[in-house]
């Protein structure tokens, strides 16, 4: 690796790994790295060079009506912005690769795939995590409320995806019956199969967020 | 994922511009193929072009005896669309059986067609309805847009802004899914408007989507289920994978072929 010398960096872009740094720097020269100032406009003009694409990019996240201002990678999705960056946990990496539907979350209240969306371009949409699903003084959301209800759940990994799959599923109006509620959930897999607890729920859930 | 640049255009003009100027770029629409194949490194440009910013890109409607939906118009709303369900409900069926609801709310038509994966579903559509795939350079007619597996007739910079399905008498899609990816170990659609019958096959072919010029010609003396009894597509040329052999698949495209005929009949 040339020029990979690690150099002691007093004002670290908060949120960047070690590793991050060590290859960002690999191809760099040693110049010193400020937050939010884009190395290209920190060097002399003289060793100016393309805009690396690594550069992080500032962007505001909306998310569970809160703004962050965030500096990141192209590359990072939503699921890594949410659970690397903001500390929010609850949407989960399970396969990464758009198929299992742990990462679920809502833009503009319809159900994605957080893991396949890149956080860029979720930028100025209004991204609903698990977290931001109950009312603020704590009350649950009546279908948090019914997967405790009908222990729609076992070890919970999918979990988060799954209520926020499920209130779309009845916000879509598709949950008409059992056959129209496992098509309309098929996006979500639980590998413990708490599947008739989870159809349960969503037929408890139905009536009161028509109701609510 | 490898480092790329990532471009978020206001225009097509401007979009058509960067596919021009960036080297080895690539277009953004839901990404629901293009993100996973990067993860995978299967794909690794060195800049993305978003289209989610471009205004009127996106939308259905009905002109004439077409129905024009653009580019970005994403397969829920094409599922969900009321002038869709009820001048081409065969369009909103198929476009309802895409993946799973997560991946409608984010995969687009123009996405699909210009990625042209060859089990993908809206490829069938577009030649089996005989529709017109739009750019920002000219039309270009179903038949002469599929080119091969994941190849297109799509210029270097070239973007598909809209997909225009003139209105058939009758139309059906029938899909043998992939239980866990939903996508079409074999679909087929079938589609009679005036004289022309087209029949319109994914999933099976080695280039893709193919019509069965056997089974038009056949459907075009009498357009019933048991014109196609006796017929069947020859194996050779289909594809074979651990999903289902070409002689599986051959099976299936006349079993399907029928099931549509007799569900646009009926």
């Amino acid at each position: 690796m040339p020029n990979a010398t690690f150099h002691s960096v007093a004002t670290s872009v908060a949120g960047w790994s070690r590793r991050m740094f060590l290859t960002a720097s690999a191809t760099s020269l040693a110049v010193p790295l400020f937050a939010r100032t884009s190395r290209a406009e920190a060097m002399d003009p003289q060793t100016a060079r393309a805009k690396d694409p690594r550069d992080p990019a500032n962007l505001a996240l909306t998310v569970n009506g809160r703004k962050h201002q965030l500096a990141l990678d192209a590359r990072t999705t939503l699921l890594d912005a949410l659970r690397e960056r903001l500390g929010l946990t609850g949407a989960k990496k399970g396969c990464d690769h758009g198929q299992c539907g742990a990462c679920t979350v809502l833009i503009d209240g319809r159900r994605v795939l957080s893991c396949l969306t890149l956080a860029l371009v979720a930028e100025g949409r209004a991204v609903t995590t698990i977290e931001g699903l109950a009312k603020p003084d704590g009350t649950l959301h009546p279908m948090q409320q019914a997967f405790i209800d009908q222990d729609a759940f076992q070890c919970g990994y999918c979990t988060p995806g799954q209520i926020l799959s499920a209130v779309s599923c009845v916000e879509e109006g598709h949950a008409a019956n059992d056959a129209e509620i496992r098509e309309y959930m098929s996006g979500n897999l639980c590998r413990c199969a708490a599947y008739p607890n989870i159809v349960a729920a969503i037929k408890q859930t139905k009536h009161s967020m028509r109701e609510g | 994922m490898y480092a790329f640049t990532l471009h978020r255009p206001s225009s097509v003009r401007q979009a058509a511009n960067l596919l021009a100027k960036s080297e080895d770029a690539k277009l953004l629409a839901g990404g629901q193929t293009l993100i996973p194949t990067m993860k995978q490194r299967l794909a690794s440009p060195a800049s993305l072009i978003d289209l989610s910013l471009i205004e009127g890109l996106s939308g259905i409607e009905l002109r004439g005896r077409s129905i024009v939906i653009g580019a970005m118009t994403r397969h829920a709303e094409v599922a969900d669309s009321p002038v869709v369900q009820e001048n081409l409900p065969a369009l909103a069926e198929l476009a309802g059986e895409i993946g799973d609801p997560h991946v409608r709310n984010m995969g687009t038509i123009g996405g699909s067609l210009a990625n042209n994966d060859p089990n993908a579903d809206y490829p069938a559509a577009a030649l089996g309805l005989g529709a017109t795939i739009v750019t920002n350079k000219r039309r270009i007619a179903a038949d002469e847009f599929f080119t091969g597996m994941f190849e297109t007739a799509l210029g270097a910079d070239e973007i598909v802004t809209k997909v225009m399905f003139p209105l058939p008498k009758k139309a059906a899609y029938v899909k043998f899914a992939n239980p866990a990816s939903r996508y079409a170990l074999v679909g087929v659609l079938v589609s009679k408007r005036g004289r022309e019958i087209r029949v319109a096959v994914t999933g099976a072919g080695a280039n893709g989507v193919f019509r069965v010029t056997a089974f038009e010609e056949a459907l075009q003396r009498r357009f019933g289920p048991k014109s196609l009894d006796g017929l069947s597509v020859p194996a050779a040329g289909l594809n074979s994978d651990i999903h289902g052999s070409a002689e599986y698949r051959a099976h299936l495209i006349g079993v399907l072929a029928r099931r549509a005929v007799a569900a646009a009949a009926g």
